[in-house]
């Protein structure tokens, strides 16, 4: 019968806190990021412009149809011989993570956005607006609305996708853990608390996910 | 009548193959009121749209209150967006299915368009918008949302959001089609006063009673042309075409 231990991590409190701390530091750094990224690509995708929407369309393809693994190793080992420019860990990781977390996101908001009503767009034209007031003052507070909970979901999976940072040797949660284990020889009980930790800061996003779903639904039409 | 307010000439607009206009010119003097009338996809509700340029016209000159744009067929001499949303501004639209903007309250709904296009003060805004409000009788429901509304309420509010702009026409797009018939009466209503104030008004109908008591000219269309236009009493009482008689007789037992 196996003996649990989970005494001998107390002493490594400080290394999963500073694991915590990075794991949602750069969270809030590549969800911001990839929402940026996202609402441009998403409204540049929108245009009928060809040349506008079809580099986007060209990104938005690239980055969803291959692992987000082999996007994060390949601009951490790959990127510096074609270019010469060397990237830290956390460098190759925000940039490979927004652009994979910013290719899904554009996809929600080009969806939420392509789900307004065409009868809004004529209403605010008809009263002489710009395509910029159109979209600023009519169609995007009406499709963040409807964007709200799926944007939810792809920034949890945005956390969960940080973990990859530990192949770079990025000091995020599991590689703390991955550290403490091979020190203490408890791998069963670090990566157990390590999986919980993950479980209560996500279990409440979801709850909210779940609950802006509800709101949404039943949210008042003109 | 004092000059013409909405000049249209020579007016075509395609969708693919299907040649929806053809060749439609029409003069609105200054405070008439003009009934479009006709069975769907008349070409009627395309007309409306091309007087504001919703809907882009393939060839042809637009001319609203002496501002006039004209339309020679060939792409790259499309105006600019900037001057679409300007001209657009100087006519009012009535949707057939209201269109108010549903994350707005009633107020700003009404207020939108003077904020953000006309750049009036809120505070200046907010007054013309109530008292906007209450002239379609719905001073009380300032604060309420689109989605609490009637459909008849609806309608008075998307009036009143045009008429902020203070616009030189108004258009009205099948305003009361959608509406329950109970709810007709008080959209009619506004449209009447409207009337009665000389506002210069185009109306896309299916009320021909109503036409016939507010209009002074009914214009029939069918198939993108002009069958027939006149003053009420001859088009609507005494059609001289066939086409045109026949559409109304199918009016005559439903009663309008």
């Amino acid at each position: 019968m196996y003996q649990w231990d989970f005494h001998t991590l107390w002493q490594y409190r400080n290394i999963i806190f500073i694991g915590f701390g990075y794991t949602l530091g750069y969270t809030v750094i590549v969800v911001v990021l990839g929402l940026l990224v996202g609402l441009i690509a998403g409204l540049c995708r929108l245009s009928p412009k060809a040349w506008i929407s079809g580099p986007f369309r060209a990104y938005v393809e690239l980055f969803r149809c291959t692992p987000v693994l082999v996007q994060l190793i390949w601009f951490y080992y790959a990127l510096p011989i074609l270019t010469g420019i060397e990237l830290t860990p956390g460098m190759a990781a925000v940039l490979s993570l927004t652009l994979y977390g910013g290719a899904f996101y554009s996809e929600i908001i080009r969806g939420g956005v392509i789900s307004i009503d065409a009868g809004q767009s004529e209403a605010g034209m008809a009263l002489g607006m710009t395509q910029f007031q159109l979209m600023r003052r009519v169609v995007l507070p009406q499709a963040f609305k409807r964007m709200t909970p799926p944007l939810v979901s792809q920034s949890i999976m945005q956390l969960k996708n940080t973990s990859l940072l530990s192949v770079l040797a990025v000091p995020d949660l599991l590689y703390q853990g991955q550290i403490i284990a091979h020190d203490t020889y408890r791998p069963l009980e670090i990566y157990s608390l390590i999986a919980v930790l993950y479980f209560i800061i996500l279990l409440p996003a979801t709850i909210l996910a779940k609950r802006l779903e509800v709101k949404m639904s039943d949210g008042r039409e003109a | 009548m004092d000059g013409a307010m909405i000049s249209i000439s020579n007016l075509k607009k395609c969708f693919g193959d299907n040649i929806v206009l053809k060749d439609i010119s029409l003069q609105v003097g200054k405070g008439s009121v003009v009934a479009m009338i006709g069975p769907s996809g008349s070409g009627k509700s395309t007309l409306l749209r091309c007087i504001n340029l919703l809907t882009v016209p393939d060839s042809g000159v637009v001319d609203v209150g002496g501002q006039s744009i004209v339309f020679d067929g060939k792409k790259t001499a499309l105006p600019k967006a900037r001057d679409l949303a300007k001209f657009r501004s100087k006519t009012g639209m009535v949707f057939q299915h209201f269109n108010l903007f549903p994350h707005m309250t009633v107020q700003q709904n009404v207020m939108e368009g003077m904020v953000t296009v006309l750049k009036i003060p809120k505070q200046e805004a907010r007054a013309a918008a109530d008292a906007l409000l209450q002239r379609v009788g719905l001073g009380d429901r300032a604060d309420a949302y689109p989605g609490m509304l009637s459909g008849g309420q609806k309608q008075r509010v998307a009036i009143a959001r045009a008429l902020a702009m203070k616009p030189d026409v108004m258009l009205f797009d099948e305003a009361t089609s959608a509406l329950d018939p109970e709810l007709v009466g008080e959209v009619l209503n506004v449209i009447r006063s409207l009337a009665a104030d000389g506002m210069t008004m185009i109306l896309v109908t299916h009320e021909i009673a109503f036409a016939k008591e507010v209009a002074d000219q009914v214009i029939f269309m069918r198939d993108g042309v002009v069958v027939e236009s006149g003053p009420p009493a001859v088009v609507i009482d005494n059609p001289a075409q066939e086409a045109t008689r026949s559409f109304l007789s199918r009016f005559k037992n439903s009663g309008g």
